[in-house]
């Protein structure tokens, strides 16, 4: 019986939600929420009607909501990379990170981890300290084009967290990264 | 566990007693430094049992078993096999005067251990030991120990630091401790072990990454790195109370090495917004800011004398070792061959660094008269080698290096770079190894 009653809060938070994302959402979701409430509010009309419109409706919000999850996993997962013993931000690196502005500016209130990684090769110590000064140049360009340094904070991980454990140069290009992470 | 610990020491406080046997002497036979060094071969014939128990037969066996192994870890001495021995002192007399030392000389022992066992009361063991040298018919050192059981590791061990001091002038590593990283379940933490990689214990329980542990002097205090509250923070841990203090400025907090014999530190420190190392007390407060330049400024070792700082510098535009005076804050390069030279490591007499140089891909440990600066390649051709730290005594080197299988071990190798070999089966990657000075056989002496 319990579990039935938070169900049910659960699904009313969920519903909600979706109101909530769909409200939030760029122009042409905002007039199909509009339709959701007409829906609504005619009562009186088809309800089997009704419940395609809203079965719609909640599609696309999903199919909204889902793009801006996807839009958030690209902004974590594409990652700044660095030449070897390094912490310059190469063209590329630059590039990226104005896209990362794009999405920080969209999500004004999204704060952020920036991790700073390293290659296997130097010691650990000497790493970590690489992997700080990587998290921190990017912090430091993003405070340039203009996101509130508040808003990010750094931490590195050296050598500890490799994304790929080979021992190639490929493996290694792509464990020297600054990796993003939305709190 | 610590309580046991504590115990265990007040027992041997209690009821593990040495003599002395007289002798003279005043000669340093064996030179540790030298890259010539011939390890000498030491007899050590079966213990004679004093009452003829049984139980002294078995405690002999146990005991030669401990001295030998203690022994041929060193870079210098090595037990011969006992097939090609002439005399059995256990039989005919383990005393001076009872000794032909042409039985020993005759068969190539350069020196000769004998040694009786007694067992005075149930769990009370005495050991009569006597080190000699066969080819001048001479006792260099002998001693009587009295202990329980369980000390006879312990007792052994401290004949074998006598024997290391009459032999080098330095009492070795018999006593010390080795605290590394190793990964349990998934993550880091810090284990300690004896020299010998017996003994293993397990000193932290973060569930996280657990980093760089450094010993005090007197071997109460481990510091090291671990990211417990989320990021690299200085843990300052004492290992016989639940105290200590957490050095968690904003930025990393990382790198410590103790001062010799002070409750101080060095470490790297970023809450400046740049890294730089500081000399902070036990308690984690800073005294004063060392070194001042732009960029990577990371591990800091003490020289023996406290007076100056080894440290990783990228000030120059590539890692490389330098050399900071304390008090005047002069600061000199050490290295200037290769691209990467990092992780300094000053040996106790303070006249070398090794460190690790990367050329190529190939991690590789060398080691620098700091007068000279002429760079020795100590490994080659055998993985990545890393985290060179020196034994107490100066004569060996532990190391990380991935030469088995490609994954991490704690290695150790003659100060020479000769007799590289793995220290301990454990599994789990082992990393960053470091030596205490501290030394359990010799306290309270």
């Amino acid at each position: 019986m319990k579990r039935k009653i938070w169900l049910n809060v659960l699904l009313a938070v969920l519903v909600a939600g979706l109101f909530f994302t769909v409200s939030c959402a760029k122009k042409e979701v905002v007039s199909d929420a509009g339709t959701v409430k007409q829906a609504s509010a005619a009562k009186s009309a088809d309800d089997a009607d009704a419940k395609a419109k809203a079965d719609a409706a909640a599609k696309e919000a999903a199919a909204a909501a889902a793009k801006l999850a996807a839009a958030k996993k690209a902004f974590e997962n594409e990652d700044v990379h660095f030449d070897y013993d390094s912490s310059d931000l190469t063209a590329a690196a630059k590039t990226l990170l104005k896209d990362k502005v794009a999405w920080l500016t969209a999500n004004a209130s999204a704060g952020v981890n920036i991790e700073g990684h390293c290659d296997e090769r130097g010691t650990t110590e000497y790493n970590l300290a690489l992997g700080e000064r990587r998290a921190t140049a990017v912090k430091a360009y993003l405070v340039d084009l203009g996101i509130a340094a508040a808003r990010m904070n750094t931490i590195s991980f050296g050598e500890e967290k490799p994304m790929d454990k080979g021992k190639t140069e490929l493996a290694y290009a792509m464990n020297r990264r600054a990796h993003f992470v939305v709190k | 566990m610590m309580k046991k610990i504590i115990l265990q020491g007040f027992y041997c406080f209690l009821f593990m007693v040495c003599f002395e046997i007289p002798v003279c002497n005043g000669v340093t036979y064996i030179n540790i430094g030298s890259p010539l060094l011939k390890k000498a071969p030491v007899a050590v014939p079966d213990f004679k049992a004093l009452s003829g128990s049984a139980e002294e037969v078995k405690h002999g066996k146990t005991a030669v078993q401990i001295l030998s192994e203690a022994l041929n870890f060193t870079g210098y001495l090595k037990t011969m096999d006992p097939v090609a021995f002439l005399a059995n002192p256990a039989q005919s007399g383990i005393q001076l005067s009872e000794i032909n030392f042409r039985d020993w000389k005759g068969i190539g022992a350069d020196y000769l251990i004998t040694g009786g066992v007694l067992s005075e009361s149930p769990g009370n063991i005495k050991f009569e030991l006597r080190f000699f040298d066969s080819i001048n018919s001479k006792l260099l050192v002998g001693k009587v120990y009295t202990g329980s059981e369980s000390q006879i590791r312990k007792m052994m061990h401290m004949f074998c630091s006598e024997i290391a001091f009459i032999l080098t002038g330095k009492y070795g590593v018999f006593g010390t401790e080795i605290a590394f990283v190793s990964t349990v379940d998934g993550n880091k933490e810090i284990i300690t072990c004896d020299f010998d990689g017996q003994n293993i214990k397990q000193i932290t329980f973060h569930k996280s990454i657990t980093l760089s542990p450094s010993w005090s002097s007197d071997g109460k205090w481990l510091a090291y790195v671990s990211y417990a509250k989320g990021k690299p923070d200085i843990y300052i841990k004492n290992l016989q109370e639940n105290r200590g203090a957490i050095v968690d400025f904003k930025g990393m907090n990382i790198s410590p090495d103790w001062m010799p014999g002070q409750q101080k530190l060095a470490a790297a420190l970023s809450f400046s917004g740049d890294q730089e190392i500081y000399l902070l007390t036990i308690n984690g407060e800073v005294i004063k800011r060392l070194t001042d330049s732009l960029g990577i400024d990371v591990s800091p070792k003490f020289s023996p004398d406290g007076q100056k700082i080894a440290f990783t510098s990228k000030r120059a535009g590539t890692p490389q070792i330098f050399i900071q005076d304390i008090d005047s804050g002069s600061v000199k390069r050490l290295t200037f061959n290769g691209l990467n030279n990092t992780s300094p490591a000053w040996s106790p007499d303070g006249k070398k660094i090794a460190y690790v140089g990367i050329e190529k891909n190939n991690i590789d440990i060398f080691v620098m008269s700091i007068d000279s600066g002429v760079p020795v390649q100590l490994t080659a051709d055998s993985g990545d080698n890393e985290d060179p730290v020196w034994s107490p005594d100066g004569s060996m080197l532990a190391f990380t290096s991935t030469r088995e299988g490609g994954v991490p071990r704690i290695f150790v190798m003659n100060a020479s770079g000769t007799d590289q070999r793995r220290l301990l089966n454990m599994s789990g990657k082992q990393t960053q190894p470091d030596w205490s000075i501290s030394d359990s056989t010799r306290e309270g002496m």
